[in-house]
């Protein structure tokens, strides 16, 4: 396995009594989307901070793109590229000389600069508002720009943090397809916070949840949802109170009902449905058709979010 | 470091001409206005005693002070609040690079205006007070202004850095910094009125004579050696974590 871009070993921060992360363990693989998803005010913008060398932890340690992030920020900085809460733009210039500026600042030779601009703004449909003023733009607009200055020197990470927050539907599935695009052409290691789960599922290759800055969760989309809360849904007939009532008994199932004659049953993580089945069959129900679905992503993080509460 | 300042100092220039929107707005509010002002008007009503007169070179060592601090808060405060700062600090650019930048892009200004309406200044009173003689600054003040007015444009940036550093809103910088330039200025004003005579008579005769230069020298000294800790205190003040946290 190639040595991963970003590797966190009890990466914690204390901002005075309160603690925005605690003991983060995670490893980033090169050219994935990773996917870090938390509710807001869960820790995931200061911990993008302490991955760019912007804030110290207070304890443990990480290393983004093999430099040590307390001591080598720099080169870090150098290599990547970030759109972090805000998208920042100068508002007094204008498209092109926002990402000129940038440009500059990773000293792109002048004949380089002038067309990574243009491939940039015509891949996000700017080039013929490339000399507007950015300051009316539309926040979607906006956001466009400001993922295109992300990119602008070919940077082999990207931090996206919330990018298509307060966008219109719209506007958030063009920038999310765009976004998509880019890193796989690019090849680009994309390291993403976000509150959207369907952005997530359709983005990431792997996804950590977090709350409160807990890790408590990490894996490819479907194996999380693999260790959510399943469903089955049940035809035939004979589903009678008791038999119900031997089905709810089960520890596996969380719920058990009877809607429009079929049984639907949703069965708590890693529970097998085939046991349930038998038990069934031995109660004398009879079975028809057996069907299992898979929580979503939303599911398996409300859960998560849930069961932190409890 | 030097193109990393560069790009800076492009980036502040372009900031501060087209702060009214529009390049010419900015070109004329910020450097054709007070050109025209400090080079043809002032001295068009000053006539010759604009070169002669012994307050002259006080005069432009003062003003790049305020070209400088109308400017300067608007650094980091500016950048603070139009949501701007953390992006720069996520870029490749060091401490120093930004910092210097920003210090680099006021003393810039405030210097080149005021050699920029020296000059002008010069043309003028000769073209209307001149009556066939050139009147023209003695070589020592012309060098005093021009080391002295370098020195405030560099006081006045690093101060203004400092307090842009620390405020919450380009407001906020611009009040700290007008109070402490007045009270400098007030303080420097009262503070010589309220000296005993006979102090009074023996820093007249500092400022006299051949006791000019040794004077001057030591000034240029005393204000080289306080731009150079002020821009220790903005270096150690320049924190990206703070500055982000703030």
């Amino acid at each position: 396995m190639p040595d991963p871009v970003i590797r966190t070993q009890g990466l914690t921060r204390d901002f005075k009594q309160v603690r925005a992360v605690d003991d983060l363990d995670i490893e980033v693989a090169p050219g994935t989307v990773f996917g870090f998803l938390g509710p807001n005010g869960s820790g995931k913008t200061t911990t993008i901070r302490m991955l760019l060398g912007l804030l110290e932890p207070t304890r443990g340690r990480a290393q983004v793109l093999g430099f040590d992030t307390r001591t080598q920020s720099g080169e870090i900085r150098q290599r990547s590229g970030a759109l972090l809460e805000h998208p920042g733009l100068y508002e007094r210039f204008s498209a092109e000389d926002n990402l000129g500026f940038f440009a500059r600042i990773w000293r792109l030779p002048a004949a380089e600069r002038r067309a990574r601009i243009r491939e940039l703004l015509e891949h996000f449909g700017l080039w013929e508002r490339r000399k507007e003023n950015t300051a009316k733009w539309s926040r979607g607009m906006k956001q466009k720009l400001a993922v295109a200055r992300a990119l602008l020197h070919h940077p082999t990470l990207i931090f996206l943090d919330e990018p298509t927050a307060g966008l219109d539907p719209v506007a958030a599935t063009a920038l999310r397809d765009e976004l998509a695009t880019l890193a796989a052409r690019e090849g680009v290691t994309v390291f993403l916070t976000t509150h959207n789960l369907s952005e997530a599922e359709r983005l990431c290759g792997r996804v950590a949840v977090i709350r409160e800055g807990k890790l408590l969760a990490v894996g490819h989309p479907d194996e999380l949802r693999a260790t959510g809360a399943q469903k089955a849904e049940i035809s035939g007939g004979g589903f009678t109170e008791e038999v119900l009532a031997r089905l709810r008994a089960r520890p596996e199932v969380a719920a058990a009902q009877l809607e429009n004659g079929k049984l639907s049953i949703e069965l708590r993580s890693h529970a097998q449905l085939a046991p349930l089945v038998s038990l069934l069959v031995t109660a004398g129900a009879q079975i028809e058709e057996v069907r299992k679905g898979k929580a979503s992503l939303e599911e398996v993080f409300l859960t998560l979010m849930e069961e932190e509460v409890e | 470091m030097i193109p990393d300042i560069l790009t800076m100092l492009w980036k502040e220039w372009n900031e501060i001409f087209l702060q009214r929107g529009t390049l010419r707005g900015g070109v004329l509010s910020s450097l054709v206005i007070p050109i025209l002002l400090l080079g043809v008007f002032l001295p068009w009503q000053g006539g010759p005693a604009w070169v002669t007169s012994a307050a002259v070179p006080v005069t432009w060592m003062w003003l790049p002070l305020f070209l400088v601090a109308t400017m300067i808060s608007d650094s980091f405060a500016g950048e603070r609040e139009r949501k701007t700062l953390e992006a720069l600090l996520a870029s490749r650019l060091s401490d120093r690079a930004i910092l210097f930048g920003k210090i680099a892009s006021a003393v810039t200004y405030g210097w080149g205006l005021t050699l920029a309406s020296l000059a002008l200044g010069l043309v003028t009173v000769n073209l209307l007070h001149g009556r066939g003689r050139l009147l023209m600054y003695p070589a020592n003040t012309a060098a005093l202004i021009v080391a002295m007015s370098l020195l405030g444009s560099a006081l006045a940036a690093s101060a203004g850095v400092l307090v842009s550093l620390r405020a919450a809103t380009v407001r906020q910088a611009q009040q700290t910094l007008s109070i402490a330039l007045l009270v400098v200025f007030f303080g420097l004003m009262f503070g010589v009125r309220a000296l005993p005579a006979e102090w009074k008579v023996r820093l007249a005769e500092e400022f006299a004579g051949s006791n000019l230069v040794r004077t001057e020298v030591i000034a240029g000294a005393v204000l080289a050696l306080l731009d150079a800790a002020l821009v220790r205190a903005a270096m150690a003040r320049f924190q990206r974590a703070r500055l982000i946290l703030d």
